[in-house]
């Protein structure tokens, strides 16, 4: 079984976790295009590559994103959601 | 065929004998022994009969994959299929038969099949039993003809736990290899799990010996340094049977599971032997050379009185030695190379001073069997050394040792990429995933001394690799003196029956057949004739399927790969894998309440709720009715803790709420609940429940029983990802709650609170904390079930005491409990949706006809924006009331039947029933806009038979909720 590193209860096996989806910036509904939202709530990318995606720790309810590498299921980096969203403002 | 005089390391207890019955005879064998082994101590060749033909077989590997030798045990207990008797150590009065024979393993009747053989060619049945008509038929007697044991539904249940381990590096295998990778890696500080497949430790280091001591003392030296080391455990009898990610390991042991994560694995579990293929290579007699010297060293038992040994290694050479050692002759040996290679010259040499004959060039032409069905003669021919030309040698042992298949299935499925190397002719790891180690034999080192280099080296890389000591590199391995295996031992016989897989009866001809119907790669080859798909899984097989495909293709063997290994690499039973389900059923703290007042249960998501109450000399229905009744003129009380209660607090609470829901709750008043819709993204209603204000800061309510658990999840990412900081308590088995209904309902709950129950002062729709029955209660008045209604949460410690207090109280006014059946039929009376029965994975919120509930003018909610787009197109479907003025007996549509408009099919009802209250059948309907527009509904009911019905807009029963206001009965 596939082990998954939660930020606060460090290592734990994958049957532990949840997900929630990839992270997606929702665009600002009111300025929004009908085409464009509609893509945004529908259509997905499956490209093989590094998401960053919501995943839970469901007994202890901790949500946090995972950097994970959807072509070869490798995780590469885990952290809890403000960490992330700074750094990646920071990177941009 | 007979025991030998003690043997230095014997597995056997010869103070214990041991008596069994074998096909109906007295047998004795010791303690220790396996099935085979004391029967061939007993005189015995013959174990089994094959799965095709029902040829007769004998030993072939002792290592586990004897499939040809499964028994059927009966003993106390029970009786048990498929026990491998190679393996399985015998155990006073037993009583074991083979399996898959009809009247006996000496005369089984079918073996009549064997002469049928030529009529039975590769993948006969794809061709021939496909017919529809006669399927059935085929099948029947296909079932009836194949099989192994049988399975005994009387046996005693047996319960295998399933454990759990973890080690730093587990070492799978205990050869010399392993165990010399054990004690480097513990050595270095790590704690090592070491298991292995057999009984004891040391693997072909103990039995593999050339007629000299000297390779089993030094392995013995490795496994008492292993016993006594403080880092290292052994597990014996266990196997590994399959890898998973992250060094996930499932561990077989016989009376239990265990699942061990490691931080670093080391495969070490060296290689099968191969048979040779040639006309008669599956006589009982004829065997691997190792399973000979097993049968010699753990169980002192001398499988033939004369054997032939067919080899091309040194390792058939020192099998010849340790036949000489203990007294069995050696007729002559069959080197099938022109040739010995470095490390055979030596024994060949001391096999001649013996005055043994070596035949160089050889090649067996046909082994042939005697009166007893065994092997009695081996015809050959050779090219060259002691008498080049055409032999017959009479022999009852043919020992084969012509090479080894290394057993790396677990490195497959742990990802490892594999290489051909011509110098060992096997495919050896050539790039190993992190933390994965291979050495010994499956690395493709044969010499004991490069064994034990080899898995000195891997341990220490192991302990390295996760912080023991320094961090190493592989060291490379040495190139192989002598060729441990042919690269083609296969060999022709104008009348078949070369076997190449035993499992399956698949002779030479019958995998060049495949080949020639198209089947040409190594998994399409696997799956048209079989090979490699009986219970030893190719163990001895596909190796040499794969040459034979290399040769038909005029390809070399590196091109084809092997097929894909996949857990688990060994059969594990059933028994082992079957487990305790993981999916409780949750009760609510009323559960002995309900049982006691005669409750009819139904699944309830995973929940058991009452259906109804069931009342001696009363039908279901009529129950159900008189529930509902009860409820509509007097009063009623209905166990709704399955419900989602959630509490949320904080400054940024209403916010929170207001963007989840499409309702608005900023300027919801403390002390007052409101109805609220969740919708998804794209506008889809997900949930429905109550949203109570307690305080300022502080929001409670329900979901909907089968969505709590994932919606709570959902709060927490959407709080975070928000960025608002709410405090969310999930208070579901917290609280318990009841719905307190009917006219007299106020008098009822009046009764055991000191709460102002006026409408003045707990108005409809508000919520108010309270004693209730002397219990901390949060009380919701809401119109639920459509009457004067309270909405009672208790902690679930007091709630048997509270629910007890209000049925003692309602007694006056004969207060029934009632069920979900009941709840569902007054809900829908009452127009009320049901989110997933009257909504499915795409209603959207404009579609069930709840304008009230959706503030499409708030700044924010989940589902806002895409009912903006939705509006401006035409609805898709709308969900429309119907009703039927029918009797109670008149056949009704059912939920799901379908509405018809024209012969098209317009849609579907959503929730049906007749409703004691208004005495006619009402119901909900998903349809097509044009059919909602109609003022009637034509529905297809059972039999094809249709009904109509006239559209009417809900609620069906009290339209301006008048009820769940009345001042009530006092």
């Amino acid at each position: 079984m596939k082990l998954m590193t939660c930020p606060i209860n460090g290592p734990r096996a994958i049957s532990e976790f949840a997900y929630g989806g990839e992270v997606r910036s929702m665009p600002d509904p009111q300025a929004t295009g009908d085409a464009h939202w509609a893509d945004y709530v529908f259509n997905r990318n499956s490209l093989p590559i590094v998401k960053a995606e919501w995943w839970c720790h469901t007994p202890s309810g901790v949500w946090f994103i995972a950097e994970r590498d959807t072509a070869t299921d490798t995780i590469r980096r885990t952290s809890l959601y403000p960490v992330w969203a700074q750094q990646r403002e920071a990177l941009s | 065929m007979s025991r030998l005089p003690h043997v230095k390391g014997e597995r056997i207890d010869r103070d214990t004998p041991v008596q069994f019955t074998f096909e109906g005879r007295r047998q004795q064998g010791y303690r220790g022994d396996t099935v085979s082994s004391a029967l061939l101590a007993g005189g015995a060749r013959i174990l089994g009969r094959s799965f095709k033909y029902h040829r007769p077989r004998g030993l072939l590997s002792a290592a586990g994959h004897d499939v040809n030798a499964l028994m059927q045990v009966r003993r106390e207990g029970g009786s048990v299929p498929n026990v491998r008797a190679d393996v399985v150590q015998v155990e006073a009065d037993w009583d074991i038969n083979a399996v898959n024979t009809r009247g006996g393993l000496a005369h089984d009747r079918l073996s009549i099949l064997n002469r049928l053989a030529p009529f039975l060619p590769v993948g006969f049945y794809y061709k021939a039993f496909h017919g529809k008509r006669w399927f059935p038929r085929w099948e029947r007697m296909f079932r009836t003809l194949t099989g192994l044991g049988e399975v005994d539904l009387r046996a005693t249940r047996r319960t295998t736990p399933k454990r759990y381990d973890f080690c730093d590096v587990l070492v799978i295998g205990a050869g010399p290899s392993g165990l010399a990778a054990a004690l480097a890696a513990a050595d270095q500080g790590a704690s090592v799990l070491l298991v292995d497949e057999n009984p004891s430790a040391g693997g072909s280091g103990l039995y593999a010996r050339g007629g000299s001591a000297r390779l089993a003392d030094q392995t013995r030296e490795l496994i008492t340094k292993v016993a006594s080391h403080a880092r290292i455990r052994l597990l014996t009898s266990t196997y590994a049977a399959g890898y998973y990610a992250d060094h996930w390991v499932s561990l077989v042991a016989p009376e239990y599971l265990v699942k061990v994560r490691a931080r670093s694995v080391i495969v070490a579990q060296g290689a099968y032997e191969q048979p040779a293929v040639f006309r008669g290579n599956d006589l009982p007699g004829v065997m691997l050379a190792s399973a000979a010297q097993r049968m010699l060293y753990h169980y002192a038992v001398a499988t033939a009185h004369r054997v032939v040994v067919l080899t091309s290694n040194a390792e058939g050479y020192a099998a010849a030695l340790d036949a000489l050692a203990h007294g069995v002759q050696v007729a002559a040996v069959l080197d099938l190379r022109p040739e010995p290679g470095r490390d055979s010259t030596i024994r060949a040499a001391e096999l001649v001073s013996t005055g043994i004959l070596i035949h160089y060039g050889a090649r067996p032409i046909e082994a042939v069997a005697g009166a007893d069905g065994g092997v009695a003669r081996l015809l050959f021919e050779s090219a060259s050394g002691a008498a080049p030309g055409r032999h017959t040698v009479d022999v009852d042992g043919v020992w084969m040792s012509v090479g080894f298949a290394p057993a790396n299935a677990l490195l497959h499925q742990a990802g490892a990429r594999m290489s051909y190397e011509r110098s060992t002719e096997q495919f050896v790891p050539q790039m190993l995933p992190p933390g994965i180690y291979a050495c010994g034999k499956v690395n493709g080192v044969y010499s004991l001394a490069e064994r034990v280099a080899d898995g000195r080296n891997a341990g220490a890389c192991a302990a390295g690799g996760i912080g023991f000591g320094a961090e190493k590199a592989r060291r490379a391995t040495v190139p192989a003196r002598e060729c441990p295996t042919h690269p083609y031992p296969v060999f022709r016989h104008p009348l078949g029956k070369e076997f190449v897989d035993f499992d399956e009866d698949l002779q030479l001809r019958d995998l060049e057949n495949a080949c020639q119907e198209g089947f040409d790669s190594s998994e399409l080859l696997k799956r048209f004739s079989t090979v490699g798909m009986g219970p030893s899984q190719g163990k001895h097989s596909n190796m040499n399927a794969l040459r034979i495909l290399a040769s038909v293709r005029g390809e070399p063997i590196e091109r084809l790969g092997p097929t894909t290994a996949r857990p688990m690499f060994h059969p594990v039973p059933l028994s082992h894998l079957a487990g305790r389900g993981f999916t409780p059923e949750r009760r609510t703290p009323l559960d002995s309440e309900h049982e006691s007042l005669g409750a009819v249960w139904m699944p309830a998501s995973n929940w058991r709720r009452p259906e109804y109450y069931a009342i001696a000399g009363k039908s279901r229905e009529s129950a159900i009715a008189d529930e509902v009744r009860a409820v509509r003129t007097r009063v009623g009380l209905i166990d709704v803790g399955t419900l989602g209660k959630i509490e949320v607090h904080g400054p940024h609470a209403a916010q929170f709420l207001e963007r989840l829901y499409t309702t608005r709750f900023a300027n919801l008043k403390v002390g007052m609940t409101r109805y609220g819709l969740m919708l998804d993204e794209a506008g889809v209603i997900v949930d429905d429940g109550v949203v109570g204000r307690l305080g300022e800061q502080t929001f409670y309510f329900t979901t909907t029983t089968g969505n709590s658990g994932t919606l709570f999840r959902e709060f927490g990412r959407l709080a975070t990802w928000w960025d608002l900081p709410v405090g969310l308590v999930n208070l579901t088995g917290h609280y318990a709650a009841f719905n307190l209904a009917g006219p007299a309902a106020r008098a009822v709950l009046h009764e055991n609170t000191d709460l102002d129950l006026s409408d003045e002062a707990f108005p409809y729709l508000g919520v108010r904390q309270a004693q209730v029955a002397g219990a901390p209660c949060r009380i919701m008045r809401v119109g639920f079930v459509g009457e004067l209604g309270y909405e009672v949460h208790v902690p679930f410690q007091h709630a048997a005491a509270v629910w007890r207090a209000l049925l003692a109280s309602g007694s006056r006014f004969q207060i029934q409990p009632f069920g979900v059946e009941a709840q569902r039929m007054l809900r829908l009376e009452k127009g009320h949706i049901t989110v997933g029965q009257d909504t499915d994975g795409i209603t959207n919120a404009l579609e069930v006809g709840m304008p009230w509930a959706i503030k499409m003018d708030k700044p924010f909610f989940v589902g806002q924006r895409s009912l903006q787009v939705l509006e401006k197109q035409s609805r898709r479907q709308a969900l429309v009331g119907f009703n039927i003025p029918s009797s109670v007996h008149e056949p009704r549509p059912k939920e799901c039947h379908l509405v018809l408009d024209g012969s098209e099919i317009a849609g579907r009802v959503t929730s049906v029933g007749w409703s004691p209250t208004l005495g006619r059948c009402i119901g909900l309907a998903l349809v097509a806009p044009q059919v909602a527009s109609r003022k009637r509904l034509r529905i297809r009911i059972d039999r094809g038979a249709e009904v109509d019905a006239e559209v009417i807009q809900p609620p069906f029963y009290d339209p301006h909720g008048e009820r769940q206001r009345v001042r009530g009965l006092l």
